[in-house]
């Protein structure tokens, strides 16, 4: 009775409203006529992207040709295309240490960020659509394992990189895991357990291949004679006295995995965190694209006698293309956008290794003595030019592919 | 019945204004300032507590503490100057590159004062031989040195190097207490070009020419520690955390190696007296020794933060009230005891200061030793802190030194792009 009457108070409460803002609507309505009224709806929303999109753009390309230190505008001289021809200006852009030094930062930070790009979109792409086809399927805890996989998107980038600090950081928790894991391991080794236990592993990995090596070569099995040699092999390498000494392993020295640049751990890391705390949203996109394809075409194939893999190469992937392309632009942009996790992480080192190039835009506007705003503004017009002809190049192809 | 509705409605609207006008005249007199602060170990609670006491006395200012860590003094202060969104006071070490910022306080405290108990200083924060300016004073006045690791040596057996003994006597002392100990690295230096500059000027490096200019940074001097840094990273004597464990010219302290156990010796300074001492507590030994050589001297590099008033506040007289309150002898002498600082204020450093009990034998001696070392601090050292660009020169020197030890960069190379950003930054 009261939840009724709740609903109806509400029901009232929201006719009445409608009817408040009915008369000045239909006023404008009059004045500007019914085809402009969408303008009108949609004024709220420019409103809000003029202010913190597209003002902040024209404002940055402004920048991008003025000098100084100031953040003030009215005290920034104009000076041309000189910020653009400091960072242009450079005797081999595929070797950025011939560039000045703004240069040098500027391409350095381009070249790493497009390394970046052409090996983390690809991985994100496979691993997001791997993941979300498994997460299509109606296995157990599927709603737990979806909020597993989009968690770390909710979660600040700068808390993504702190996480994986504490874990890749040399005193970190994964060189902890590690170093117990060959602790343990020498320990076992050197215990009295090693013998019986290691002993009756190897025996039975022996058997079951004498034994299917014994049916290969006789007509008969012998399973009887596989197993006793297993047994006295087995017997014999572990009470080898050798063996132990062979199985200890060297002391763990614990690794640097973002400093350590001898087998390119650093990147390996930068791709694979990021990777980690961005594969949720894309993940989610592909769901959704994934759920929107009509069951009745699987149906189908499967009446055919259609494999599941070709209904995956034939059905599945060409449906999802929209969707993957979307994913595929995201992913790119953002990517080129990628700092906060690096930032926190390696700091763009070792040396330069994982340098971007929005932390060499970060740095030329806000670190140091010269606040150079005039060459970060200038990077910014370049990458966003840069990222328009790509993007352009990706329509285009996908359009050419799909015959439109 | 009307009447006394009217007088009762008199009454009130009376009252009303009453109140009105205590609310507006009280809120007319209080003033809210904002003190920007960043810590080492204990400076900002410190000052709220002494600023407490200055709010009891003076109840109509009102100061609010701004803790905040030290890359927002040094990489968004002065945006937020250039923007008008700036704090009335900050604690900085930028102190000559924020100087066009400063609020002038001579006409607001007593000046000679000022200029006789921080005559050394107050340089510090001017531009020019025509700046007379009084803009702030400096809450810790420090000596950058090693700290060594004393129990590191006593277990593995090595003898320590003498008072006057080179950087290269140190560094083969500590690569054997390296190895016998198994520690992880010998010797670890902050990432800062700071840090690097006290080194190189022992080296001979000189940093300006005849005019004053830092035209020609990497002579010699400053070569030969870069090329040892290249080698004592190459042998491991120095670790990869810190300097080729980033890029740019990002500032990293390795205090945390130090406390941890990693390494024998760390290059830091006499600010990080207070946070070793309560970190390390009685883990292991540690004592600051007297300041390695290299053939043009033993020289530090001085330095410090200073308590600096910014002129776009609207309340200068107030703002000077604070730090009339906080440079009075009394205040500050508390102040530097409290938080473990050398003196930067004349009369109390010649008096001599009273730390508690809790500051321990180590500390005490560590105090003595930087106070000694900065009586030997060569005049280049003193010209550079002076300079307003040094940031300049210390960011070129961390970032390109850093390129050459992790190999992206040969020496030349580096060379040649310090000087150039120094160059760049003193022509922009």
């Amino acid at each position: 009775m009261a939840a009724s009457s709740l609903n109806s108070w509400v029901a009232g409460a929201w006719k009445a409203l409608g009817d408040l803002l009915d008369g000045p609507f239909a006023a404008v309505q009059r004045h500007i006529g019914a085809h402009r009224m969408a303008y009108v709806f949609l004024l709220p929303n420019l409103l809000v992207f003029g202010l913190f999109s597209f003002w902040p753009m024209i404002l940055n390309f402004y920048i991008a040709f003025t000098g100084g230190q100031s953040v003030i505008l009215g005290e920034r001289p104009l000076v041309g295309f000189e910020n653009f021809r400091e960072l242009l200006d450079c005797p081999s852009y595929l070797d950025p240490k011939t560039c000045p030094v703004a240069g040098y930062s500027f391409w350095t930070g381009l070249w790493n960020t497009l390394f970046f790009a052409a090996v983390q979109v690809p991985i994100m792409i496979v691993v997001a659509l791997v993941t979300a086809l498994i997460l299509n399927r109606n296995i157990r805890g599927r709603g737990l394992w979806r909020a597993v996989y989009f968690y770390p998107v909710m979660l600040s980038p700068v808390v993504v990189a702190v996480i994986w600090d504490w874990i890749l950081k040399r005193r970190g928790i994964l060189n902890a895991v590690l170093d117990d894991a060959v602790t343990g391991w020498n320990g076992f080794v050197a215990s009295g357990w090693f013998a019986p236990v290691a002993g009756a592993v190897l025996a039975l990995v022996l058997y079951a291949g004498l034994s299917r090596l014994f049916c290969r070569l006789n007509a008969i099995c012998r399973l009887k004679w596989a197993g006793v040699l297993a047994i006295g092999l087995a017997a014999l390498a572990v009470l080898s006295p050798g063996t132990p000494a062979l199985l200890t392993l060297a002391e763990y020295r614990p690794v640097n995995w973002l400093i350590d640049q001898r087998a390119g751990w650093p990147m390996f890391w930068v791709i694979f965190v990021y990777t980690w705390g961005h594969l949720g949203f894309y993940m989610l996109i592909l769901l959704a694209g994934l759920q929107a394809i009509p069951r009745d075409l699987y149906e189908a194939a499967e009446m055919d006698g259609t494999s599941k893999s070709r209904a995956f190469w034939r059905i599945t992937l060409p449906l999802l293309m929209p969707t993957m392309i979307v994913v595929l632009v995201l992913s790119l942009i953002r990517a080129f956008q990628v700092f906060d996790e690096i930032y926190v992480l390696t700091g763009g080192g070792p040396g330069q290794a994982t340098k971007m190039i929005i932390q060499h835009i970060y740095e030329s506007a806000f670190i140091g003595d010269a606040k150079r705003y005039g060459i970060a503004a200038a990077s910014s017009v370049l990458v966003a030019a840069l990222l328009m002809v790509l993007t352009l190049m990706q329509l285009a192809i996908t359009r050419k592919r799909a015959g439109g | 019945m009307k009447t006394v509705i009217g007088k009762a409605g008199m009454l009130a609207l009376g009252l009303s204004a009453s109140l009105l006008a205590m609310s507006t005249s009280v809120s007319a007199q209080a003033v809210n300032l904002r003190y920007l602060c960043y810590a080492d170990a204990n400076e900002c609670d410190v000052a709220r507590d002494l600023l407490d006491r200055f709010e009891k006395a003076n109840p109509t200012i009102k100061v609010t503490v701004d803790k905040v860590g030290f890359a927002v003094i040094r990489e968004q202060l002065e945006t937020r100057l250039q923007g008008g969104e700036a704090p009335d006071m900050a604690r900085v070490t930028n102190l000559g590159g924020l100087n066009k910022y400063y609020l002038d306080l001579r006409p607001h405290v007593d000046a000679a004062n000022w200029e006789g108990n921080f005559g050394t200083t107050l340089p510090w924060m001017r531009v020019g031989a025509d700046d007379k300016g009084i803009y702030g004073f400096m809450t810790q006045l420090t000596v950058t040195g090693p700290f060594v690791n004393k129990t590191m040596f006593d277990q593995t057996g090595v003898k320590m190097p003498a008072a006057g003994a080179t950087w290269d006597d140190w560094a083969k002392a500590l690569a054997e207490v390296q190895k016998k100990g198994k520690v992880y690295a010998g010797m670890v230096m902050d990432r800062t070009g700071h840090r690097f500059a006290g080194v190189s000027i022992s080296y001979g490096a000189k940093y300006f020419d005849a005019s004053g200019n830092p035209s020609a940074v990497v002579d010699d001097g400053f070569k030969a520690v870069a090329e040892r840094m290249v080698q004592w990273h190459k042998d491991g004597l120095m670790p990869q955390d810190l300097w080729p464990g980033a890029a740019g010219a990002k500032w990293k302290n390795a205090g945390d190696m130090f406390i941890n156990g990693d390494v024998a010796m760390h290059i830091a300074g006499s600010w990080m007296i207070q946070k070793f001492q309560s970190d390390i507590k009685d883990k292991f030994e540690w004592i600051v020794p007297p300041q390695p050589c290299g053939p043009a001297g033993c020289s530090a590099m001085p330095g410090g933060a200073a308590m600096v008033a910014f002129k776009s506040t609207k309340h200068p007289k107030e703002v000077a009230k604070v730090m009339e309150f906080m440079v009075s002898e009394p205040i500050l002498k508390e102040y530097y005891e409290r938080t473990v600082q050398i003196p930067a204020h004349k009369a109390i450093a010649e008096k001599g200061l009273t730390y508690g009990k809790e500051v321990g034998a180590a500390t005490q001696a560590a105090l003595k030793q930087f106070t000694a070392d900065f009586a030997k601090i060569s005049p280049v050292a003193h010209k550079l802190q002076s300079y307003q660009r040094n940031v300049a020169i210390f960011n070129a020197t961390v970032n390109y030194v850093a390129q050459a030890i992790t190999g992206t960069l040969t020496l030349p190379q580096a060379y040649a792009k310090v000087q150039e950003e120094i160059d760049n930054a003193v022509k922009k």
